[in-house]
């Protein structure tokens, strides 16, 4: 039995505004508890929130750039629940009618371009933080968070691949912070996911019963945990069961789901408008503005790349798949020569390999992208090879100054000199005769490993290509 | 004695310096603490008071003064003030000192006037005889058997006994006007965004407004004033000046066009009551004014649509009172559950938790079309009565309150009986329009008649500056108990 798989997500983005969406504290992350939460964020009698049209404005410039419609005027409503982190007993959202309507993303999957359809994102105010840890038998309540502006952004049940789903939230991730609305940093919390999962056979036209998966945090995370999930539910389904409509929590420590709460415990939130707050309404001289100041979004930044900087579809979409490394390559480029595709190559190939290597960000690579971009210049010049050039890169890496700095000090210009190049052949044919004799006698592979060997007495500097040359001229003629 | 004059003419006073701020402070202290047994205080700030009254008698001296320098003036408990306490009539809130002041207090304190104490009422303004408070029930100083209705009632009798020359109240569906009937007072509840809910704690967000109570229109104008304007830190406030105000005074009746509900005159209303309304719309007849006959047919649906909005509202904005953060925490809870629970069972009194409970059906799922929606969809039909029936006239007038100030205890048993005391009130409230409460006259055992008037939208000038004329060819309002 083959199953359909059905995934819709949740993301809620924390908006990048200085202070919070109801109240004029600051919105800055890591502060000693409690030191960021204002009369109106511990809800104290008496007050009253007041609109932050920064975080609207940034709420429609999204809608904008996903082609949704931007509601002119929308409702904030209470939800209302108590929960200890939740000051006021109840969250300012928006139900009935949200800011953003509609809208759709493109991803890339291995079956080419799929479209995903938004159903709605809505502004929203974040809740503090319960501390359970650092109380014994007690907890702590931080509010720092509380009314920190949120944008939860809905998508249709359009994915069909845990793949498919990471592949949504890469691109909505490059999405938000192009548009510096959210820095998308996942550890802080500023980009959170929930999904919604379900099962069907194959051909099905109705949906299968759901389950909402939270606490999904980070892009491996995801993928692990839908992996998990639909395992589980095909396990239930296969063994006669019924998957029960219930919302599960993702342990990535025992790295499975487990049960939070079922729909009979499900909260009835008793969502009314709230009287507190005018309806918000955008002009459409706030969207002639917004449409004005959209930088280049995600696609468009693709298509340029492939047509102007000549490259693959695979290698501009990696390039593309974040903003930062994005920039990095244009940068890079600039000095580069008009190197673009060997650029792209050593951005794609050995940076992210040191990247990766040894966890360190995009933004903190130790190699800048005017580095990179000089680096490539002189193995494009023919200075140093690609083999020297992943000596010099190390070198760079490890703080030893620009590549033209490390050339000079470790001495790696390429020999390019053929007469100095055809006295190091020389010699080393006179000092390996057999192998001399074997090319000779037609065994051309063996060639390689002469060139290996003026490679060793010239410590790599030698022009490979013309080592080979020069053998070849030097044996065969 | 200086309590028997008017704000107004205690301002003046202090101007000319025929008082000090000190002498006239020291004397309402005095009188609020002889005269305690009405229970109006729930906190007395004496020291705070006198400092500030020395302060206010500096700045006399240099003939620098704000509209209100000097003059004593008391806060209904709802109003935060920071380092005092703010109670709200409330077990719940019995030890919480607000760090902040509400922009009413900041307001009239910028203004100069001097904050004397905190008055008694109804918990969370939850009620119509300010019998609900934690802190026990106020005395109507017209008859101490009496209540002095509510929920402002606290402030009404401060006033009323001559224990402040003015107070503020709030009116979220009658809690200043008819507290002001029961009382002898002239109590003004403002348009519906005209005065700050800042600092205000919420009873219901969309029916509440802070207002003066005040011996004469002239002295409410004077506090309305001070208290009135837009504030950043209230979205629903409006950006609307107090010409009307200021102008009000020099108003004269002349064409003046008085509509009278045909729902407001019926037997439902004491024929007392009736009487003395029409005998004072004799005189405003007399004034100039002409009497035109209108309708408002969905006014009797204002008492269910009220008991559908105001809870609902009402019970969201009492979640945050759960035990966390500040006010009441039970010691018996073991676990969160208990908290909420315990918190809130022992800090809530009878009526907030019917209100709370009535609020949260209405607005389950399932039962939100039928009330909360349907509630909303009345308070439109109400709202476009008032505008058709204002294409005939200028002002509304009616009685404030079916009665005049009943027996203590006498309704505490049958919620509906004290509901139906807003029935004229509270679809003000729902059409957020100005209402006035003035005296027109005792009932048959002396007690105070109010007439209400209800003006237009931020229309406020026209119905303090009916209410001034009268004043002027009437001495309803300057009756003071007997006694005070």
């Amino acid at each position: 039995m083959t199953w359909e798989i059905v995934i819709g997500l949740e993301v809620h983005a924390q908006l990048m505004t200085h202070s919070k969406i109801f109240s004029g504290a600051s919105t800055a992350y890591g502060a000693q508890p409690n030191t960021q939460a204002c009369a109106v964020d511990v809800g104290l009698p008496g007050v009253l929130p007041v609109m932050n049209r920064e975080a609207a404005l940034m709420a429609a410039r999204f809608g904008l750039a996903v082609g949704a419609t931007i509601n002119r005027v929308s409702v904030f409503a209470r939800k209302n629940y108590f929960y200890p982190d939740l000051p006021k007993g109840y969250q300012i959202s928006q139900f009935e009618i949200p800011v953003v309507s509609g809208g759709t993303l493109e991803i890339h999957t291995p079956e080419g371009e799929k479209t995903i359809r938004i159903t709605r994102a809505h502004l929203e105010e974040d809740a503090g933080k319960s501390l359970h840890e650092q109380f014994h038998g007690m907890t702590g309540i931080d509010l720092n968070r509380a009314g920190t502006p949120l944008l939860e952004i809905v998508s249709e049940p359009d994915m069909r691949s845990p793949a498919e789903a990471v592949a949504y939230l890469r691109k909505l991730h490059s999405l938000v912070r192009t548009l510096e609305i959210c820095d998308g940093n996942m550890q802080e919390g500023s980009f959170r996911c929930d999904a919604n999962i379900s099962i069907r056979r194959h051909g099905d036209k109705t949906l299968g019963t759901r389950t909402e998966l939270k606490n999904i945090n980070s892009f491996r995370f995801v993928e692990r945990a839908l992996h998990h999930e639909i395992e589980r539910q095909i396990a239930v389904v296969e063994d006669g069961g019924d998957i029960i409509q219930e919302t599960r929590l993702y342990d990535p420590e025992r790295d499975q789901t487990r049960s939070m709460r079922s729909k009979e415990e499900a909260h009835d939130y008793r969502y009314f408008p709230d009287p507190d707050l005018p309806p918000l309404v955008i002009s459409e001289a706030d969207l002639e503005q917004l449409r004005d100041e959209l930088p280049e979004l995600p696609d468009a930044r693709l298509a340029r790349f492939i047509s102007d900087y000549d490259l693959g579809a695979d290698e501009a979409v990696q390039l593309t798949s974040q903003k930062e490394i994005a920039d990095y390559y244009e940068n890079a480029v600039t000095k580069a020569d008009g190197e673009t595709r060997l650029t792209a190559n050593w951005i794609n190939g050995e940076l992210m390999a040191w990247l990766n290597r040894c966890n360190t960000a995009f933004t903190d690579s130790p190699v800048s992208p005017t580095m990179l971009g000089q680096l490539v210049k002189r193995i494009q010049d023919k200075t140093i090879s690609g083999k020297i050039a992943k000596e010099v890169f190390q070198a760079m890496w490890n703080g030893e100054g620009s590549a033209d700095d490390v050339i000079a000090s470790r001495s790696l210009t390429q020999i390019t000199d053929s007469s100095a190049i055809e006295q190091v052949v020389s010699d080393v044919i006179a000092r390996f005769p057999d192998q001399s004799e074997q090319i000779r006698a037609g065994q051309e592979k063996v060639i390689g490993f002469l060139v290996g060997q003026v490679m060793k007495a010239t410590s790599g500097k030698a022009n490979p290509q013309a080592v080979n040359d020069i053998l070849k001229k030097q044996l065969l003629n | 004695m200086p309590h028997r004059h008017s704000l107004t003419t205690l301002r003046d006073m202090l101007r000319q310096r025929e008082i000090s701020s000190s002498e006239l402070t020291r004397h309402f202290l005095d009188r609020i603490a002889r005269y305690d047994d009405l229970n109006a205080f729930i906190t007395v700030q004496e020291e705070t008071a006198m400092a500030s009254a020395q302060r206010a008698d500096k700045h006399l001296s240099n003939g620098e003064y704000g509209p209100l320098t000097g003059v004593p003036i008391a806060h209904k408990d709802i109003f935060c003030t920071r380092d005092i306490l703010t109670t709200c009539g409330s077990k719940m809130l019995r030890n919480f000192i607000a760090p902040y002041d509400a922009t009413v207090v900041e307001r009239l304190a910028d203004a100069g006037s001097v904050l004397t104490g905190k008055t008694n009422m109804d918990e969370f303004a939850m009620g119509s005889s300010n019998e609900t408070s934690y802190f026990g029930p106020v005395r109507n100083p017209w008859n101490r058997e009496r209540v002095p209705g509510g929920s402002s009632g606290g402030s009404a009798a401060a006033v009323a006994a001559r224990l402040v020359p003015g107070a503020t109240g709030t009116d979220t569906g009658g809690s200043i006007r008819q507290p002001a009937a029961f009382c002898g007072l002239t109590g003004l509840k403002p348009s519906y965004g005209r005065v700050s809910r800042y600092g205000m704690i919420a009873f219901a967000s969309s029916l509440d407004q802070g207002g003066p109570l005040a011996r004469s229109a002239m002295d409410a104008a004077l506090l309305l004033k001070c208290m009135a304007g837009f504030d950043r830190r209230d979205s629903t406030s409006m950006a609307h000046d107090t010409a009307d105000i200021d102008g009000a005074l020099k108003i004269n009746l002349r064409g003046l066009r008085i509509g009278l509900p045909t729902e407001f005159f019926d037997d439902s209303v004491n024929p007392t009551v009736l009487t003395r309304v029409r005998e004072a719309l004799a005189v405003f007849e007399e004034l100039g004014a002409s009497l035109v006959d209108i309708a408002l047919p969905n006014s009797r649906a204002g008492i269910p649509c009220y008991y559908v909005i105001a809870p609902a509202e009402a019970s969201s904005n009492l979640s945050r009172f759960d035990g966390v953060r500040f006010g009441h925490r039970s010691e018996q809870a073991t676990n969160l559950q208990e908290l909420y629970e315990y918190s809130r069972a022992e800090g809530f009194g009878e009526e907030v938790k019917r209100r709370i409970l009535i609020g949260t059906y209405a607005l389950s799922a399932g039962y939100y079309d039928a009330y909360y929606l349907k509630a909303q969809r009345i308070r439109r039909l109400i709202a476009q009565d008032f505008s058709k029936a204002f294409e005939q006239c200028d002002i509304i007038a009616g009685p404030t309150a079916p009665t005049t100030a009943f027996g203590l205890g006498e309704k505490t048993q049958d919620p509906v009986a004290m509901y139906l005391n807003d029935i004229f009130t509270n679809t003000v409230n729902l059409a957020g329009l100005p209402g006035l409460s003035i005296p027109a006259g005792p009932d048959d055992s002396g007690l105070p008649v109010g007439m209400q008037l209800i003006g237009q939208f931020m229309d406020e000038g026209r119905l303090l500056g009916a209410a001034h004329r009268f004043q002027q060819v009437t001495d309803w309002h300057q009756r003071a108990p007997e006694g005070f």
